[in-house]
């Protein structure tokens, strides 16, 4: 007889478990040696603590009512879990405080599209250390990381999220039409961003302005061909990138000015992680300097969290790549 | 030749793959082998894939082709696919509608008497949103054939289709009530492709840009 597991759930059998235990214990070992110590959450949460992170509960799929008649959440990521923790059980350790965690978060999928609705996360949060110094240590540890993990070929991908506010709030666009900007920016419409903004009433600077910066990815160069309203957050990434030229991974970062991260919390750098071996972001995290705030411990912190299943299948088709050579 | 350094492109089998053939033609890429042979699916040399336009954007959202062209309306249908949509390519323009029979008007009537209406289509996303974005109440009936034939047997009161001459809606002696939005080709790429082959791509897109605009 056979009896079925929810849809984008799966069980793991010994062959794979020995591969995803190998990914793990690499990437541990090189977080501990970074000095990110391993925590672990409740799987449920409170949905007010999770809401207190993020209107929208990060996304959260699953809520029960406890006995209470509670709303309990399962958690979507392990970002606000961690920075609850951190407020609440390092009230007053000095900072900086670094914590890594591997753990399942949970999201709701869509019918037929091969989504996982429990997912394993293996990440990183650094906390009280600011931008750019933190930004670049996360990045350069996950890069260490994967690279342990067997991985050759990954990229970051580093970003700002508020980049396109800012400048959509510098050339003054109405308010009322920024909302459906950014929708478009974040549903990766082009056509449908240029042909708005060519419908606005901007000069032909601005609709310049608002239609190339998100094209704009690459090595540093990209940043001298981006100016304008943006400069200060444009500062914060050159600065970045000369940590990251200095800790010898640059070329493993590609800067992207066009980077949207689709939570609430990120008030600065965005991260992605590739592998030209697989055609989705591999993991991906940012900077969220409010977030601790609103647990009662006011720090600047940022985080990068990979997907260990994809991590996998990006390892996965980089061996059948260098197979096929 | 290819479209462009080490880009897979994915192109649309049926009413768009003339233009697209084309297009690709003006870009120096070598699309003979294509035109010649019906049945064949993968073209190594010239890395162009062949399938339908609804398939066009899984292909694309998985990375099995770097890029793609498709039609406004695959990719309206499919709009949680995490692709880029870089260019408008002009061509293949056609129009979503909503039609209902000549002569009567099931659709008002049926909101009317029973408060909703029943549409036939081979869109029902596209359908679902236009009817609630015009606070109608919509009984979404998806078919995979002739549409047109959902209205005539009194399956649907209406229909919401694609149509860019008109001429099965008046053989069948449908008539449009409302235009939904119009539909062109457009160019969509993968989003890691996006990051890690830029050069490539952005001259890719450029180059189409120079040749559709001409």
């Amino acid at each position: 007889m056979i009896s079925p597991t929810p849809p984008g759930t799966r069980d793991v059998l010994p062959d794979e478990m020995r591969e995803l235990r190998f990914i793990t214990d690499r990437l541990r070992a090189v977080f501990e040696a970074a000095g990110y110590g391993e925590v672990s959450t409740p799987t449920m949460e409170y949905e007010d603590v999770l809401v207190r992170g993020d209107d929208r509960a990060a996304g959260a799929g699953y809520r029960v009512f406890d006995d209470q008649g509670r709303v309990l959440v399962l958690r979507s990521d392990m970002t606000i879990p961690i920075a609850r923790l951190a407020a609440s059980r390092y009230g007053d350790a000095p900072a900086p405080i670094r914590l890594s965690y591997f753990a399942h978060s949970y999201r709701a999928v869509e019918r037929g599209r091969g989504q996982a609705r429990e997912f394993l996360q293996a990440g990183i949060e650094l906390i009280g250390r600011p931008a750019p110094e933190g930004d670049a240590e996360v990045i350069a540890t996950v890069l260490d990381a994967l690279e342990a993990a067997g991985l050759r070929r990954h990229r970051i991908g580093l970003g700002d999220g508020s980049l396109y506010r800012t400048l959509l709030a510098s050339l003054d666009v109405p308010l009322e039409e920024r909302m459906p900007l950014l929708e478009a920016l974040s549903r990766r419409d082009l056509v449908g961003l240029e042909s708005r903004v060519r419908g606005l009433d901007l000069s032909e600077r601005a609709c310049e302005l608002l239609t190339r910066l998100p094209t704009l990815r690459g090595g540093p160069e990209i940043l001298d061909r981006a100016d304008g309203p943006v400069a200060a957050a444009l500062d914060d990434l050159r600065a970045c990138h000369e940590l990251l030229v200095e800790r010898g991974v640059a070329d493993r970062v590609i800067l992207d000015l066009g980077l949207v991260r689709e939570l609430g919390y990120y008030t600065g750098a965005v991260f992605e992680v590739y592998d030209p071996a697989v055609g989705f972001a591999i993991g991906g995290g940012g900077r969220y300097d409010d977030l601790l705030g609103r647990f009662g411990r006011a720090l600047p912190a940022c985080g990068l969290a990979l997907d260990v299943q994809r991590v996998h299948v990006a390892g996965a088709e980089e061996e059948r790549l260098d197979d096929g050579r | 030749m290819t479209a462009g350094e080490n880009l897979t492109i994915a192109v649309p089998r049926g009413a768009l793959m003339g233009e697209t053939l084309d297009l690709l033609e003006r870009l120096d890429v070598d699309v003979a082998e294509v035109r010649s042979n019906e049945r064949k699916l993968l073209f190594a040399e010239s890395r162009i894939v062949t399938m339908r336009p609804s398939d066009v954007p899984t292909y694309v959202e998985r990375g099995a082709a770097d890029i793609g062209i498709t039609g406004k309306d695959v990719l309206l249908e499919q709009s949680e696919r995490e692709v880029y949509e870089l260019l408008d390519l002009g061509y293949g323009r056609c129009r979503m509608i909503v039609a209902a029979r000549e002569g009567d008007d099931a659709m008002g009537e049926s909101l009317r008497r029973l408060g909703t209406v029943r549409v036939a289509t081979k869109y029902p996303r596209v359908a679902a949103a236009h009817f609630g974005a015009t606070g109608r109440q919509a009984e979404i009936v998806e078919v995979k054939g002739s549409v047109e034939l959902a209205p005539l047997t009194g399956l649907a009161d209406a229909i919401v289709d694609l149509t860019a001459t008109g001429r099965t809606l008046d053989e069948n002696r449908l008539e449009e009530r409302e235009e939904i939005v119009v539909c062109t080709a457009r160019l969509i790429a993968n989003p890691v492709v996006h990051k890690l082959k830029a050069a490539a791509l952005d001259s890719l897109v450029e180059r189409m840009r120079e040749a559709t605009c001409a």
